[in-house]
């Protein structure tokens, strides 16, 4: 334990130092659970000081099975975690992260500045707690009881639990699910803080706009390997490559409230899929310009038309399809 | 050289005053929690309570069985039976809940020692008990006019804390094993029959011969027979015996509570 001592008569180097060499990495690490679920199959990965890293997945590609490691909450089956060098079980580690899980929920009955409290008294130097109630925007509830606040409520108080100890390293799974969208961009713009001020950050999330808006580098996993990573530029090029957008450029999606059927549609020149859900059809085209004159003049009562460019999602889709 | 040997113990110590420091705020916390979640303070106190108001002081009304005071003999009973509950929906229903919910995980993933979070459990258990305990002296104190001395009373005090243990780590192991929705009906099904089998209800001498041989593998009949000793009203068995069952329950439950946790790790 002199360590913690080392840490705190030391504080502000450790950061700057480290932000050129791996804060965390996971090495060829294989997770095979009790019941014979292959979770991580030989992934490795490195995040570098004062990143945020998105890891995105479709359910069941092992996002989470992948932080628990980060967190020493499990322990792989081969493969080696390193955490600022250490072991992620060790206390001096633990002093250094903050943790946000999916699905967490605190007990009901104590009070928002409780949790805060308590959890700021486990770090030698905790954020100060104006800071925290400011950067979670927990002002208003803080003396409500946790069983008595909102979802997205819940949600930023346990955000603010994750920045309690002022961690060098944020893992935060899933941390937006819940929130409205002005808390969401709130709490991007905390995450995007935390960046600037020499944090790591590791991100899973399913809103892939959210991906795309904060991170530095994005990993897709599916079934516990590392299908693709890089920046989202790069990620959304690379998707749309192997969704064979490549070949024509000039891919759209065409959302549209039509009574026209499949048939009919996919007949329509430029129209290479049509899905049709609730009221609203779906097409994607390689010749948009055609395809709506085409749609247009087959259509009279067309409406709730709309034309986009494949996004991330696209590319995500097209990554992580099952061959 | 000489700094480590002057570093080590400072780094000790202060790692053992910050363990300290978060085992008080954790066991404040805790106390208050349990004591704000009115489904479990009202029932944990309120039935040993309303028993005991029932069974052993309007009932036997005063009523002495050779130089046995009726009402102080149940007291007994019915202070290992709210002590007992304390410890088992406490720590058992506690644990079950947060396991469930994802909370003791995002605890483990933080600094906070272990050993912090389960000692503030036990504590907040043991605290339970003595109000529990001390409630139902003052009721036979003031209704039935029980007299207690002092010295017994301290001894109720000190068997309330050392006897809340063993239970605390039966409730560690129900929580391990059964899921969180199954968690109060199983307690339920153990601490009933348990209790009075236990013979902390009707004295155990009262009960079946087949049920007094059964009782001497009960935590409960061991607990009860040393609060009864308290008295010098202990019927069967040496006080040694007693605490050697005490002992022997507390390694079981601890040894099943680590096979559980070593098994429940390796599927997480």
């Amino acid at each position: 334990m002199s360590a913690v001592l080392e840490r705190t008569e030391a504080p502000a180097s450790a950061i700057t130092s480290e932000s050129t060499e791996a804060v965390a990495s996971l090495t060829h690490i294989t997770k095979r659970y009790a019941n014979g679920v292959l979770a991580l199959d030989n992934l490795s990965l490195t995040l570098q000081g004062g990143e945020i890293v998105s890891l995105l997945g479709p359910n069941g590609a092992g996002k989470s099975t992948a932080v628990k490691l980060m967190m020493g909450l499990s322990s792989p089956t081969s493969g080696s975690v390193r955490i600022f060098g250490a072991d992620p079980r060790h206390t001096i580690t633990r002093l250094r992260t903050g943790v946000m899980l999916q699905a967490g929920k605190a007990p009901e009955m104590l009070r928002v500045c409780e949790y805060v409290n308590i959890f700021r008294g486990y770090y030698p130097q905790p954020m100060p707690y104006a800071d925290i109630v400011r950067a979670a925007s927990l002002e208003g509830i803080e003396s409500r009881f946790f069983g008595q606040i909102s979802g997205g409520q819940k949600q930023r108080v346990l955000f603010a639990l994750a920045l309690a100890g002022d961690p060098d390293l944020l893992f935060l799974d899933e941390p937006t699910v819940g929130l409205d969208i002005e808390a969401r961009r709130g709490m991007w713009a905390q995450i995007r803080s935390l960046a600037t001020r020499g944090k790591t950050v590791l991100l899973t999330t399913h809103y892939l706009e959210e991906a795309d808006a904060l991170a530095d580098r994005i990993v897709v996993i599916n079934k516990g390997c590392v299908v693709c990573e890089g920046t989202p530029a790069e990620v959304k090029s690379l998707g749309s490559a192997l969704s064979g957008a490549s070949t024509s450029r000039s891919l759209k999606i065409i959302r549209c409230s039509t009574s026209l059927p499949a048939t009919t549609l996919l007949a329509i020149p430029g129209v290479t899929t049509a899905d049709r859900s609730g009221i609203l059809t779906t097409l994607t085209s390689t010749e948009p310009e055609r395809t709506l004159r085409e749609l247009l003049a087959l259509d009279q009562t067309l409406h709730s038309l709309e034309v986009q460019s494949p996004a991330l999602e696209d590319a995500f889709l097209a990554l992580t399809a099952n061959p | 050289m000489s700094t480590a040997t002057i570093t080590l113990p400072a780094a000790h110590s202060n790692t053992l005053t910050r363990n300290l420091r978060i085992f008080l705020t954790e066991a404040r916390y805790e106390f208050t929690r349990l004591l704000r979640t009115s489904g479990f303070s009202l029932s944990v106190i309120g039935f040993p309570v309303v028993f005991y108001l029932f069974f052993g002081l309007i009932m036997p009304r005063g009523e002495h069985i050779g130089s046995v005071t009726v009402s102080k003999y149940m007291l007994a009973g019915y202070a290992v039976f709210g002590m007992v509950g304390a410890a088992l929906f406490g720590i058992g229903g506690g644990l079950a809940s947060e396991l469930s919910t994802g909370w003791l995980e995002l605890k483990s993933a933080s600094p906070m020692p272990p050993l912090a979070y389960l000692l503030a459990k036990c504590c907040t258990a043991m605290a339970f008990g003595v109000i529990i305990v001390s409630l139902l002296s003052v009721l036979g104190i003031t209704i039935a006019h029980v007299s207690i001395t002092f010295p017994e009373f301290a001894r109720m005090i000190a068997l309330t804390l050392v006897g809340t243990v063993p239970f605390a780590c039966m409730g560690m192991v129900i929580a391990l094993l059964v899921p969180f929705n199954a968690a109060p009906g199983t307690i339920n099904m153990i601490y009933l029959p348990m209790s009075f089998c236990g013979g902390l209800w009707i004295p155990i001498m009262m009960l079946p011969h087949i049920l007094q041989k059964f009782a001497l593998l009960l935590p409960t009949y061991h607990l009860s027979q040393l609060m009864l000793g308290a008295f010098g009203y202990a019927s069967a068995g040496s006080t040694s015996s007693h605490w050697l069952g005490l002992l022997g329950f507390t390694l079981i439950m601890l040894g099943i509570a680590s096979i559980a946790f070593r098994r429940l790790e390796q599927n997480s």
